[in-house]
């Protein structure tokens, strides 16, 4: 028997069934009460979170990791401020997300109601597009709009808040319709003009570089950057958002450039004369100072967002399309050029050996995170998703894991969420069970969302988070030590408190310590025999420890610090 | 830096305006006037920003990015019609009343309502012209004024 009228709170459930929405991540409390009424017998599942923040990164996780909407669910007042966090960080990275947040009723709003809180005007600047539902009989054309604008283009978060007296208001159910949005047309399809300037400028270089972002990964483009790389052999460097896009260990890939990219990676930009940009966005990590970004480079950019293009630096081709599009024009167009890019590759190929990126790890010494990243690699014989925080675990990670596919590393790269890696992984292995899926954090970031521990454990998602503990904000302590004199103001956190054994198992997951080398393997090995639950190894490092290569920010490209020793010279 | 002025045709849904508006103020902008008014469109307005950017170029990108923003057009000065309106309250008394009356006059001000110690005068215009009969005004003691925002159209097809 179907009723003839629905309530609100109905229509979002079926409206979020009808979008295709299988899990979403949340919070319940006083204003989205009705919605969690009818949610209840929907195959929807839904994740309780402990947090809203940790909610919303969970479903960053998911969208991350699958390329698709990820969905979170809050309540009023604190439930969507603790849900800006999110926002941001998805609107950053270009993360397909749908908030719906409870709103007061209609007739509150705007009096200071309990839990009330102007979620459209906090989130405003937070999300690609937001709305406040006034009639119930909306929410399901609503919904529609909301995730189409979410996952197309640039893809980004859009959030919808439902005042309460919305979700108990009977209205029938109407199938959504074709969407009308006279302002919101993202352009697919690059001018092919455009790409045929490009593909000239492209036959008469000698030394291009491709420089490739998340947009790769956005667009599904990875096969189609393969071939255009392989065949006119171009050599790729992959932004912190597009580790993955093209594969680590393949001779063209040149990894990470920037403020802790690898010498090679950066200075081959520095080199070039001209750069293929595609959907990356030119950002200041990347550039150091722009006055000095590869300053003998031409630049073809390609972006799906026109707002990119330009921004930073000016473009000799600029080209507005989806990533594909654009590669599969310039495939076309230069069809079967030879390009003569076989000395400038050897010269990439003679750097990467006088330029190594380098660690010591000694027998008896404390542990260095990047020789405990390499064993833990060795040791994974599947594909892994790797999750992670923010700050000098993060930069070991995209130096020294090898990623050979997209939505295999996942991180907070724009807006440098610390507290990413555990909520995130959450999310990931809620949409992949049957994958493997670590959280390498760091133990200032962990401790920003750990409650979300329980979490893994309640729901039964069998994660393995390795808490890379330095006892310090060891990014923070590393400027500090550079630039500040050591004068570490803030920044220590101790080794010891939490105790992240006995945290993790007060919290229904596993607690393992490694200290020394001798540890690695033995713990690594059994952490990942555990399939059952969640899993935590708290991985005591050296504080002292430093990123490098390192350019200061608003320094010059051509200026890398490469080790400790070059910091005399600072 | 010079004026640049920008018509926005947006559509007339809740927000649009704190929208636009935050979308510019975020790079720290100033916006010198702006106006919003219905078009000859049903469900569509039209706003008239004016203001001096010498990032135009970003700003009219990052307005296009906003979903209820449907097209934006950049006016040429010398090719647009501007015309802005002005409401001004002035003190009159037996003395001034005369001269107050022949200056509003001059400056092609309408009064809209006069009072036993005040006048009340409207003046469409370009800005300029609405500064002059302003400073003209300012010596008999202005009382109270308003200005609306500055609309334009371009002056061809």
């Amino acid at each position: 028997m179907t009723k003839d009228k629905l309530s609100g709170a109905e229509l979002v459930i079926r409206g979020l069934e009808h979008i295709n929405v299988s899990t979403v991540f949340g919070v319940p409390g006083g204003a989205i009460l009705p919605a969690y009424d009818p949610l209840y017998d929907s195959p929807i599942r839904h994740i309780l979170a402990r947090h809203e923040q940790g909610a919303g990164h969970m479903a960053e996780g998911y969208a991350q990791a699958t390329g698709e909407l990820g969905v979170v669910i809050a309540t009023s007042g604190p439930g969507a401020t603790n849900l800006i966090t999110p926002l941001a960080n998805a609107l950053m990275d270009s993360t397909p997300l749908l908030a719906i947040t409870g709103q007061v009723a209609s007739d509150a709003i705007g009096n200071d109601a309990f839990q009330e809180a102007y979620t459209v005007g906090l989130s405003m600047a937070a999300t690609k597009h937001n709305y406040l539902i006034t009639d119930a009989s909306e929410i399901p054309q609503i919904l529609k709009e909301a995730k189409y604008i979410a996952t197309t283009g640039r893809p980004g978060p859009v959030l919808i808040d439902i005042p309460k007296d919305i979700l108990n208001q009977q209205a029938s159910w109407v199938e959504p319709g074709e969407l009308d949005l006279p302002g919101y047309k993202p352009t697919l399809e690059p001018n092919p003009k455009m790409v045929q300037q490009a593909a000239n400028l492209i036959k008469k270089s000698k030394k291009p570089i491709l420089y490739v972002g998340g947009g790769i990964i956005h667009s599904k483009a990875n096969t189609e950057l393969f071939d255009l790389a392989t065949k006119f052999k171009i050599p790729v460097v992959t932004t912190l958002m597009g580790r993955g896009a093209f594969p680590d260990g393949n001779e063209l890939c040149l990894e990470m450039p920037g403020m802790h990219g690898n010498y090679t990676a950066t200075t081959s930009i520095q080199n070039a004369d001209l750069l293929i940009a595609i959907g990356v966005r030119f950002d200041d990590r990347v550039t150091a100072n722009p006055s000095f970004f590869a300053q003998n480079a031409k630049v073809i950019h390609a972006d799906i967002d026109p707002a990119e293009i330009g921004k930073v630096r000016d473009a000799e081709v600029p080209i507005v399309g989806d990533a594909k599009s654009v590669i599969k024009g310039l495939m076309e167009s230069l069809g079967d050029t030879n390009l003569d890019t076989e000395g400038w590759i050897s010269e990439l190929k003679d750097m990467k050996s006088k330029f190594p990126l380098s660690y010591k790890q000694e027998d008896k010494g404390p542990l260095k995170v990047p020789y405990v990243l390499e064993e833990l690699q060795k040791l994974t014989k599947e594909e892994a998703i790797v999750v992670s925080g923010v700050g000098q675990h993060q930069m070991w990670i995209s130096q020294h894991w090898n990623f050979t596919e997209p939505n295999t590393w996942l991180n907070s790269g724009g807006l440098g969420t610390m507290g990413y890696a555990l909520p995130g992984a959450i999310g990931a292995k809620t949409a992949y069970p049957n994958k493997l899926v670590l959280a390498l954090d760091g133990d200032g970031c962990f401790q920003m969302t750990c409650q979300e521990l329980i979490t893994a454990s309640t729901e039964n998602i069998p994660i393995k988070i390795v808490v890379f503990n330095n006892g310090n904000h060891g990014m923070v302590r590393q400027w500090q030590k550079i630039f500040y004199n050591s004068k570490f103001s803030a920044s220590e956190l101790t080794h010891d408190t939490p105790d992240y054994v006995k945290l993790a198992e007060s919290m229904g997951a596993i607690g393992m310590r490694m200290m020394e080398k001798s540890d690695v393997e033995k713990v690594f090995n059994k952490m990942l025999e555990v399939n059952d639950k969640p899993v935590l190894v708290d991985c005591v490092v050296d504080p002292d420890d430093m990123v490098f290569p390192m350019v200061p920010a608003g320094g010059s490209n051509d200026q890398i610090i490469m080790n400790k020793e070059d910091l005399k010279n600072l | 830096m010079s004026e640049r002025i920008l018509s926005v045709l947006v559509e007339d849904k809740p927000g649009v305006l704190a929208r636009v508006s935050s979308t510019i103020s975020r790079r720290g902008f100033n916006i010198n006037s702006l106006s919003v008014g219905p078009t000859n469109i049903e469900g569509r307005s039209k706003m008239t920003i004016v203001t001096e950017l010498d990032a135009v170029e970003q700003v009219k990108k990052q307005l296009n990015k906003l979903v209820n923003v449907i097209k934006i057009v950049e006016l040429d000065p010398s090719m647009t019609i501007e015309t802005e309106v002005l409401l001004l309250k002035v003190s009159i008394n037996k003395d001034s009343q005369t001269s107050v009356i022949e200056k509003a006059s001059l400056s092609n001000a309408t009064s809209v309502d006069v009072g036993q110690d005040f006048a009340i005068f409207e003046l469409t215009g370009s800005s300029k012209e609405l500064d002059k009969f302003e400073s003209l005004m300012k010596p008999f003691g202005i009382i109270e004024m308003v200005r609306g925002g500055r609309i334009a159209l371009q002056s061809n097809l």
